[in-house]
């Protein structure tokens, strides 16, 4: 069986998990030597949401060991209900000391111990025992990470909390949203209704340098790039976002996808929204 | 709480006594419910009240019983209570039969709630908290500590004695056969040092209703009082009780027993209690881990007088299934899980009631004797 145990000396990990289980209600960690990743990869009638969060094991545990299934698959893939995860960690908010342990007590689970502060001499131990299904390797290829494709746009986000209170709004007017953006900074929110059209214009959001030279070059920098989107998804994502990210870029592809790409200090996380179809 | 109906008792002075006065009897509030597997006694001395008044001595003790739902609709909102009442008088009216609530609050705004009440039997579970062989005790903020890791929908918790004398709380869950999402299992260690009192010997163990005990908790630790816990072997009830001065409560609950068991199988063992987790199975070489483990443990700025290896609970104890009995009496709960299995019941504590001699003996009944019984 494989085994792995880390031991976490900050408890940052707290709002990672809790900020997953807004966004997936059951999700995949995979874990492999330099990275933890959580995976929600829905496929559901091709309509479904991705993400992919990515932290670097280094800058959060102290120690950390882990064992995969063979040299050249040297990763473990775990499905877990988050909000056990995230409800574990809650606990560990005044912890002296966290464990993160796969163990196998009659099912697999990924066990955490956390030592809290107590003021008597004797500590107080809490354990979580969250049970996880071990994801076999011939499934592993459908939780690899999305390739970024190449997109018309590129833009930074606006604060996100505003956006999200604009998108809450909106939202009781329409089922879809339209999201467009152009090289000039500027990004569009719209909806459009048989009563009503509202749309909330961003200016001045600036654009990250474009990979590629030649796509920008024949791009016309006011030209918007567009894709419509079903609403409950961009508002679920917008709402496990509790503190604003360090760097927070959306990347259109037009009537395809939008992807989101944020940072919050040593955390990544991709969000990719399709089109609605 | 558990739901249902309180049974008031307003005892009056002893009969035929002369000599000095004597106290007149504290006033009870009781309930029990519906499936029997909880029962609640408050004893508020008159000393509690600014103004008491028992039946006048000669008379019987005034007995009955009201709707909970509808006492509770009175002090509806405690904030407000809090912020607007000044006073509270509470009379029982025999002649109209009814239960007078009568809030008095600021700017001479006047509540009255008028509450019919029905004669009752008396209402008393046979327990004494001296027969059981567990004792513990501690403030009421330790363990309400104790209980914030748990998820507030749980409903059954294990309760033990693990090795080096830690007090461990388990959640318990009913282990279903094909269930493709299975629970989250939570645990908590507490040192010996933060009770006050420990008399249980080590594989002691019993499981019991978490909700019921939160009520009672959360009142212990806005009165900023210690809880006891009685126990005894698994199935037989157990006694949770707050005392001060002025007010005496108790909390009987039934505990899940051996027998509630239906069909043993091995997956049904219940995985022991520990204060740590150690994986068990052969896949693990288990020393190694062991001592992987403590290795661990000391560098992570620890004592080295953790708790050791865990111990299996008491031999024979498997878990009987959630009864999940609570399910008529949780229309004031917010969540309950989806697809729970069919509602099955705690055995009921074996009390029922008492016919009253229609002359109240002047002796103490049961629930009194613990008063003098003077513990702690």
């Amino acid at each position: 069986f494989l085994f792995q145990e880390k031991i976490i000396t900050a408890s940052f990990y707290n709002w990672v998990s809790a900020m997953v289980a807004k966004l997936a209600k059951i999700c995949t960690l995979r874990i492999s030597p330099q990275t933890l990743n959580f995976i929600l990869s829905d496929k559901v009638a091709g309509g479904g949401v991705s993400m992919w969060c990515e932290l670097e094991q280094e800058n959060f545990f102290s120690e950390f060991q882990m064992e995969g299934v063979s040299a050249e698959n040297n990763a473990i893939y775990l499905e877990l209900t988050s909000e056990n995860l995230s409800r574990a960690l809650k606990t560990a908010q005044n912890a002296r000391a966290l464990k993160v342990k796969l163990t196998n007590k009659h099912f697999p689970c990924l066990t955490v111990s956390i030592e809290l502060l107590s003021v008597s001499s004797s500590s107080r131990i809490v354990t979580h025992d969250i049970p996880v299904k071990v994801i076999p390797r011939k499934l592993w290829k459908d939780l690899q990470e999305p390739t970024v494709p190449n997109s018309d746009v590129s833009i930074y986000l606006p604060v996100l909390k505003t956006m999200k209170s604009i998108v809450e709004k909106m939202r009781n007017l329409s089922s879809h949203l339209i999201i467009e953006a152009n090289l000039s900074g500027d990004l569009n929110l719209k909806i459009e209704t048989e009563l009503v059209c509202v749309t909330t214009h961003f200016k001045d959001l600036g654009n990250p340098p474009l990979a590629s030279e030649d796509a920008s070059q024949d791009r016309d920098p006011e030209q918007m790039a567009e894709v419509r989107i079903d609403i409950r998804k961009l508002l679920q994502f917008l709402a496990g976002q509790q503190v604003n990210p360090t760097r927070a870029v959306c990347n259109i592809v037009s009537n395809k996808l939008v992807h989101f790409d944020l940072l919050h200090e040593d955390v990544s996380l991709q969000y990719f929204i399709p089109a609605f179809s | 709480m558990p739901s249902g109906i309180a049974v008031c008792r307003v005892f009056p002075a002893a009969r035929g006594q002369s000599g000095p006065c004597s106290l007149p009897r504290p006033l009870s509030l009781r309930t029990v419910n519906s499936s029997r597997s909880a029962y609640a006694c408050f004893l508020f001395a008159p000393l509690f009240f600014q103004q008491y008044q028992a039946a006048a001595p000669g008379q019987e003790a005034l007995r009955c019983k009201i709707l909970m739902k509808s006492f509770l609709a009175a002090f509806r909102s405690l904030a407000m209570v809090e912020k607007s009442v000044e006073k509270c008088c509470i009379s029982l009216n025999g002649r109209s039969s009814r239960l007078v609530v009568q809030l008095h609050c600021r700017y001479g705004v006047r509540k009255t709630h008028n509450l019919s009440f029905q004669d009752c039997e008396s209402l008393q579970a046979i327990f004494d908290p001296a027969l059981c062989s567990h004792v513990l005790r501690a403030p009421a903020r330790v363990l309400g500590e104790a209980v914030l890791p748990f998820p507030p929908a749980l409903a059954e918790v294990t309760l033990g004695i693990g090795c080096g004398r830690r007090v461990i709380l388990r959640s318990y869950q009913e282990e279903e056969a094909d269930s493709s999402v299975r629970a989250m299992v939570t645990e908590m260690s507490i040192g010996e040092e933060d009770f006050q009192q420990l008399q249980a010997q080590e594989g002691a163990a019993i499981t019991f209703c978490l909700k019921e005990f939160r009520g009672l908790l959360s009142f212990a630790e806005s009165a900023n009082l210690s809880l006891s816990i009685h126990f005894d072997a698994p199935g037989r009830p157990a006694i949770f009780a707050v005392k001060d001065t002025l007010l005496d409560g108790h909390f009987v609950l039934a505990t899940m027993s051996e027998s509630d068991l239906h069909s043993p199988a091995p997956h049904r063992l219940v995985p022991p209690l520990q204060a740590h987790s150690t994986p068990h199975l052969d896949d693990f070489a288990n020393d190694d881990i062991d001592s992987y483990m403590i290795a661990m443990e000391t560098t992570v700025d620890s004592e080295g007088s953790r708790a050791g290896p865990s111990i299996p609970l008491s031999p024979g104890l498997r878990p009987p299934c959630s009864p999940g009995p609570y399910s008529e009496d949780n229309d004031a709960e917010p969540s309950t899980e989806p697809g729970t299995p069919p509602p099955k019941k705690f055995r009921s504590l074996f009390f029922g009631s008492i016919l009253a001699p229609a002359h109240s003996p002047p002796g103490p009944s049961p629930v009194l004797a613990e008063d003098s019984e003077g513990e702690g």
